[in-house]
């Protein structure tokens, strides 16, 4: 888990968010929240298939500990590598684990 | 008699060895190591070829040369590792037992992972520099090169050694400048990342260095094919970037064996423990070097560091003790930036890179974060202590823990002393 570096208030609620601008505390997320994290994304609604791919994420999460990098998306997700650019623009595994309440995925070192 | 086996004898595979092979008690344990190559290759130098700066004798050398005594190695693919029985399976036939084994097989490029990459225009129009191939290759067609569009790429993070692409955009630009053609040559850098350095702390202070020489930037590029007709590189999001000349680092991964012994991610990276190097799996099991998923660089200078700490943490595991050496990541990188100067970066799991002096015997003390000649000279020196002292697992005049002395924390320090060092540089110019 990353560790605190500011504050923001999302839905009223002031929640503790990292370097990166993901939340710090899983226990802070819910669907609006996520809704409210996609919006700064500037992705308007979420669908389906996002949720397919956000609930993936957290799920690997729970079990690993890890954010999914892009590659485990494209081969685990259920969503093939061009759904998720159109889903996702530009760096699919970086929003979605942003959305999901993860921190960033570790690849990028 | 118990059986210590190594897979691996590249940088980390080979340290290992030297170490264990002094500590472990010779009538007690028996150390195997297995490799499929006779040479061992200095993976850092392929960076130089392709600028004429070092040729294949500089940078390949007998794997023998570099074990202790008259230590042999099992020259053989290895097939796969069944974790179940603590056995190995060698594509010669060979079923080695382990007692404890070492995984330190590296990572490896896939080309053939991205549409196009590997088809009529490789090694003509496309090369790689993360084999000695590929560096070889490239280094024949600059000489014949007149200019162009010039593509430099990284396919897909994580890779080994992830400044090697940035301090090959700077060889360039400064490359071309002596051949007095630069004007002709237009360089661009893709990355799928957000920004040129994989450490925002650095693009925050050395980002500007694109633009100073002249070279564009296109981030968050993540390519899905590359059209041969055409020479473009297409994205998944449909955007196209052209290319006259490609040279680029296509997806990394660690061996196919890993992951018909079911003992890797997605990427055949071994999901280790990032403290104490023990595989999460199997804790007979260590991992070192490239082929760990452990959030470090993938670089010799952390397998070099963790060669240390995983060498106590063995000891503990045969002593039946808690294993209490813990690795910080700790990461300490050369980045070349042309006309014979570098910058040096210093980091581990918790600390961003930071500017200052970094404290080194004899030799330093080298510039954090700025360029400067002397780490010119010290990425030069890499070379030589590569060879004579790291490989053979002999103490270098750096210890394994990240230490802050002599850094500085204060950023508006970090910016004056950045502005007069850039006039400075301004001034002066020398030759790789
Ligand atoms: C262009 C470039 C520049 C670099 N620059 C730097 C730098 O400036 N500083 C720095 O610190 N690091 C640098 N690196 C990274 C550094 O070279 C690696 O991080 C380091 O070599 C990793 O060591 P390793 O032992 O994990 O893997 P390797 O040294 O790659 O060794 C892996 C070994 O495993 C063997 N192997 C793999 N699969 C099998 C199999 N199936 N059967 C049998 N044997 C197998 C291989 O033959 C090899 O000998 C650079 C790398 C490149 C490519």
């Amino acid at each position: 888990m990353s560790n605190a570096a500011a504050e923001k208030i999302i839905l009223g609620k002031t929640l503790a968010i990292d370097a990166d601008g993901n939340l710090v505390n899983m226990a802070d997320w819910n669907e609006e929240i996520a809704g409210e994290l996609a919006k700064e994304e500037g992705i308007a609604e979420l669908n389906g298939q996002h949720w397919q791919v956000i609930n993936f994420m957290r799920k690997v999460y729970s079990e690993t500990g890890d954010s999914s990098s892009i590659r485990k998306l494209t081969k685990e997700s259920g969503v093939d590598t061009k759904t998720l650019y159109a889903l996702f623009p530009k760096g699919p595994a970086k929003k979605a684990a942003r959305i999901a309440g993860l921190p960033k995925p570790k690849g990028c070192i | 008699m118990k059986d210590l086996v190594i897979l691996g004898a590249g940088t980390a595979g080979t340290m290992m060895l030297n170490k264990l092979y002094k500590l472990l008690d010779k009538n007690e344990w028996k150390i195997t190591i297995v490799d499929n190559e006779k040479n061992h290759y200095y993976q850092p130098g392929f960076l130089f070829i392709p600028f004429g700066v070092y040729t294949k004798k500089d940078v390949v050398k007998p794997k023998k040369q570099f074990f202790p005594g008259e230590h042999e190695m099992i020259e053989s693919e290895i097939f796969k590792v069944l974790p179940e029985f603590n056995k190995v399976h060698l594509n010669n036939g060979i079923i080695l037992d382990y007692d404890i084994l070492i995984i330190a097989t590296g990572s490896r490029t896939a080309p053939e992972e991205t549409e196009g990459l590997k088809d009529k225009l490789w090694y003509k129009d496309i090369f790689d520099f993360y084999t000695l191939e590929g560096a070889l290759a490239l280094a024949e067609k600059f000489k014949k090169w007149n200019g162009g569009k010039l593509v430099v790429n990284i396919t897909e993070m994580p890779i080994k050694c992830p400044v090697a692409p940035l301090e090959f955009a700077f060889l360039a630009d400064a490359f071309f400048e002596d051949k007095r053609i630069r004007e002709k040559v237009q360089i661009t850098y893709v990355t799928p990342l957000a920004e040129a350095f994989t450490k925002h702390k650095c693009s925050e202070v050395l980002g500007h260095f694109l633009d100073d020489k002249g070279i564009e930037l296109e981030a968050e590029f993540n390519i899905a094919r590359i059209d041969n007709e055409n020479k473009k590189l297409i994205s998944w999001d449909e955007r196209e970037i052209d290319f006259d000349l490609l040279v680029t680092v296509p997806v990394n991964k660690g061996a196919d064996y890993i992951e018909a012994s079911g003992l890797g991610d997605e990427l055949n990276f071994v999901p280790t423990d990032k403290h104490t190097l023990q595989s999460l799996q199997h804790k007979n099991i260590f991992v070192i070097g490239d082929a760990s998923n452990i959030p470090a660089s993938k670089a010799g200078s952390v397998a070099h560091f963790a060669s240390e700490i995983l060498t106590e943490n063995i000891l503990s595991y045969i002593n039946a003790m808690p294993l209490a050496a813990k690795f910080d990541g700790h990461a300490n990188c050369f980045i070349e930036s042309g006309h014979g100067r570098a910058f040096l970066i210093d980091f581990n799991y918790d600390v961003e890179p930071l500017p200052g002096k970094f404290p080194l015997a004899h030799l330093g003390p080298f510039s954090l974060l700025k360029e400067s000649r002397t780490n010119h000279i010290g990425k030069l020196m890499f070379k030589w202590t590569y060879w004579n002292l790291l490989l053979k697992g002999k103490e270098l005049p750096v210890g394994s823990a990240m230490s802050l002395d002599g850094k500085i924390l204060d950023n508006q320090q970090i910016k004056e002393q950045f502005i007069t060092d850039t006039q400075q540089i301004q001034k002066l110019s020398g030759g790789i």
